[in-house]
């Protein structure tokens, strides 16, 4: 089912990425770029599928600059476009973005990031509101699902009226939630799309699209957003729940908004809090929340990671001489946390000390005798790599040259499914981890160090999606400064971690359709790296060829492990082999590997049978991707190829 | 329906299929007229990791898509360690467990650092916290129907037969022949059948 078979008006549950897709359908969106990372993907997904029955052309880019590039293109010419990413791709795209505030667009532009407060599937909780204050431009934030599709709507009309690109900020907790939804209706727009460029320079609909001349730009950019401010005064996405004059007003927005209702709730203090709940959060509709904060006595600010809602307030009612003194809480009195994400028990427990209210969700020793009962009967669960990953095999490889070398030699790692090789399930391989495309770039600083004396290897990993996205300028780097390290890719064949999208290295793009896919290996022989391939899964043969490359080579080196993802479309539900333990072959506890196979190897469809002491395999869990029949000294584990019928 | 947020959290294993079974039952919900808010934990911690669903169920209004601590009343486990992990967290005395029987072993326990419980010690920890507790061998029964993954079917028509909230076997499989193939239809069906029948009195 795509978003494009709801009926017009009818109530579905939809998924906030599913919402805001469908929004920008109804909006007649016409190009839609970005790059995958959770939780934003399913939008680009959603539109994608839908591409060619709705006219649209839909992209995954190379990285987030250049999506958001690709978008401008199809506004410069007319066309309503949206830009999706995560939020540490707004950093990435920030660039590109300053200016094109500056330059201003035409047809409705819309950039959604979509936040990830509290880090769930990200290694930071970067936030893309600052941007939209640092870059002076609009911010909305959908409080609810019904509002992820009516603003992504409204956005298009407001990015119209003031010809910029607006900020419509999601987070995990709306893009990867569900909720009842009431489509509207589904335009037909087949407009050509055409560039105008004759008009004068200052001509913001017919001349070039420029920056310069940059003061009258930039005035111009701040003129618009004032007048934004005007519209956003009377914005129907502003809604207070609650009393005329509140003890306590809570000022808050996006998911934080849920938290709010449901803890008033909770404490059943409706009669005493009201809820502020912003939809339109950049610039501040000042005179509203003045109205508001004039009527309470004790204002609490709810909202994720840094103060922003905060702050924006604070420094608006410097210039409220007639509200009266205000008792404020939020980050600076710890009231509410400025790490991780909130939830509705946060909310209580900030609601509850600022009031005085004795509260506790169930009775102190059962929630005791929960928290001893779960840690010792329900055993932690640490994440690890699939059955029949790749990743594993090559970590196993990595660890295992490294440790033989015994120099003290290290893996610089980089963003994708194999970051945790930082952890047991990648025998802890990797040493340090940042931002896509940094693993290189640090390890060519490490190489460099070689001259002022450091002995150790300098090896770095990167996904094949993230040597596209930004790997290469940082081998280029260490190609040309002749630095002594080593780039490992691991190639499967596809973006994995957010659920196999396409890039440059695939046939297909994001529309299905037939594209060039650039090879990895002839761009890093392109560049002048020394370039070797290994398919992971041949542990003894990809072992031997980094051992060589390792502790033998020279300058820049690039090995590219070539194996599919094990969830991948052609493997999944696949199963090359059927594995079985030969259990009068496994010596169990009395086998000189020490339980290699259960104890370090880890894979989660090999299994240590207690009852019987030998390992085994769980036939519903392992893929038969026939790597452990490697690993046993013994040559108990047993493969049998599955015959395709 | 006996209280207004309903509370149902569907945990389990990433890889197990926790994000499809809460979209089915709320797909069943929403048809049934409800306001329906599911929460879901995917991304990073689905790779082996423990994830869960928070399904709130409302006649009144859209709910946040996390629950509060202490307010879960029915707790779905497709993998059976799960459901006290989530109990101790989201659960109260009145709370009703369904938990599958078949352990995905995490890698603690693989590498034998860590111990899993026997269902009868699990039962015995899960009764310390509440007394509304069912346990049902749905992979079991799903390999014995002829496919692993319909074990997700069976703890679906399990949550059904408590009956505390609407269920209702037609728009299970109105939601159903949406994406399946009419030929995958009967065993779902069949799947759904099973697990009623396993908790229904």
């Amino acid at each position: 089912m795509s978003i494009l078979d709801y009926k017009d008006g009818s109530v579905n549950l939809l998924m906030g990425n599913e919402a805001i897709a469908r929004g920008a359908v109804e909006a007649g969106v016409r190009v839609a770029a970005g790059y995958p990372g959770t939780p934003s993907s399913e939008i680009i997904e959603n539109l994608a599928a839908v591409a060619g029955k709705a006219g649209l052309y839909v992209e995954w880019s190379v990285n987030e600059k250049v999506s958001l590039e690709v978008a401008a293109a199809g506004s410069f010419a007319g066309l309503r476009s949206m830009c999706v990413m995560k939020q540490n791709g707004v950093n990435v795209a920030s660039d590109f973005l300053l200016h094109l505030g500056l330059s201003g667009t035409r047809a409705g532009m819309v950039l959604v990031p979509c936040d990830d407060p509290g880090a769930i599937s990200s290694v930071n909780e970067g936030e893309s509101r600052h941007f939209a204050r640092l870059l002076e431009l609009p911010l909305i934030e959908p409080g609810n699902f019904q509002e992820a599709i009516d603003m992504i709507k409204w956005a298009f009309e407001l990015s119209e009226k003031i010809r910029n690109v607006v900020v419509v900020r999601s987070v995990t907790r709306l893009s990867h939630a569900s909720g009842n939804v009431k489509v509207g209706t589904l335009p037909k727009n087949n407009d050509t799309p055409v560039f105008k460029y004759d008009g004068n320079l200052l001509d913001a609909l017919n001349g070039p699209v420029i920056t310069a001349p940059v003061p009258f730009k930039h005035r111009q950019q701040q003129e618009k957003l004032k007048a934004v401010a005007e519209i956003f005064e009377t914005s129907e996405f502003n809604t207070y729940t609650g009393p005329e004059n509140p003890e306590l007003l809570i000022i808050t927005s996006s998911a934080c908004s849920l938290y709010s209702l449901e803890a008033v709730n909770v404490l059943e203090l409706d009669k005493r809090v009201g809820v502020l709940k912003l939809g339109t959060t950049y610039p501040l509709p000042e005179k509203l929340v003045k109205k508001h904060v004039a009527s309470a006595k004790k204002i609490l600010f709810v909202e994720e990671v840094q103060p922003f809602l905060e702050d924006l307030t604070k420094i608006a009612a410097a210039a409220w001489e007639d509200v009266g003194v205000k008792k404020y809480h939020g980050k600076y009195d710890a009231s509410i946390p400025t790490v991780n994400e909130l939830n509705p028990d946060i909310v209580i427990a900030a609601l509850t000390k600022i009031l005085g209210i004795d509260y506790r969700p169930v009775p102190e020793d059962y929630e005791k005798k929960g928290t001893i009962l779960s840690f010792t009967g329900a055993p932690n669960r640490e994440v690890t790599f699939c059955p029949g990953c790749p990743h594993r095999a090559s970590f196993w490889s990595i660890h295992n040259v490294l440790t033989l070398q015994g120099k003290g030699g290290f893996v610089c790692g980089d963003i994708g499914c194999y970051t945790i090789g930082i952890l047991g399930a990648g025998f802890n391989t990797l040493k340090t981890t940042h931002s896509m495309g940094s693993g290189l770039g640090i390890a060519s600083g490490f190489g460099k160090l070689r001259g002022l004396g450091m002995k150790q290897d300098a090896v770095a990993v990167c996904g094949d999606s993230t040597f596209f996205h930004s790997i290469i300028p940082a081998l280029v780097n260490a190609v040309h400064v002749k630095s002594d390290m080593m780039l490992i890719v691991f190639d499967n064949k596809g973006t994995a971690m957010t659920g196999f999208q396409p890039h440059p290295g695939t046939e297909t793009d994001a529309m299905g359709a037939k594209v060039n896919a650039l090879n990895i290996e002839s761009i890093c022989r392109a560049i002048g790296a020394d370039v070797h391939v290994s398919d992971p899964f041949d542990i003894t043969g990809t072992q031997d060829k980094l051992f060589d490359l390792i502790e033998n080579g020279k300058g820049p080196r690039v090995l590219i492990m070539q194996q599919s993802c094990a969830l991948s479309p052609e493997k999944k539900g696949k199963n090359k082999y059927v594995m079985n333990v030969d259990e009068s072959l496994c010596r169990g506890e009395n086998c000189g590997c020490d339980r290699f196979c259960t104890k370090i190897f880890r894979c989660p469809g090999l299994v240590w049978n207690r009852d019987k002491s030998v390992s085994m395999i769980d036939s519903v869990i392992c893929t038969g991707c026939g790597v452990c029949k490697n690993i046993c000294p013994a040559g108990a584990i047993k493969s049998e190829e599955v015959k395709a019928c | 329906m006996l209280k207004d947020p309903y509370n149902i959290i569907i945990t389990g294993v990433g890889g197990q299929g926790n994000v499809m079974a809460a979209r089915i039952v709320g797909n069943m919900l929403a048809l049934q007229g409800f306001y329906v808010t599911i929460g879901e934990t995917f991304g990073a911690s689905q790779r082996g990791g423990s994830v869960m669903s928070h399904l709130r169920v409302s006649k009144k209004t859209v709910w946040s898509p996390q629950m509060p601590k202490g307010k879960a009343d029915l707790i779905v486990a497709l993998e059976p360690i799960e459901s006290l992990r989530v109990l101790a967290q989201y659960g109260n005395s009145e709370t009703a467990v369904i938990s599958n029987t078949r352990p995905v072993y995490p890698v603690g326990v693989i590498c034998g650092d860590l111990k899993y419980p026997t269902m009868d010690e699990l039962n015995a920890s899960l009764l310390q916290l509440c007394s509304k507790i069912y346990f049902i061998d749905a992979t079991e029964k799903a390999i014995q129907l002829g496919n692993p993954i319909l074990s997700n079917v069976i703890m679906i028509g399990a949550a059904a037969g408590l009956n505390v909230v609407p269920m209702e076997e037609s728009d299970f499989e109105k939601i159903m022949s949406v994406s399946l193939p009419p030929e995958k239809m009967k065993i779902n069906m069949e799947g759904f059948k099973l697990g009623k029948s396993m908790t229904s009195s």
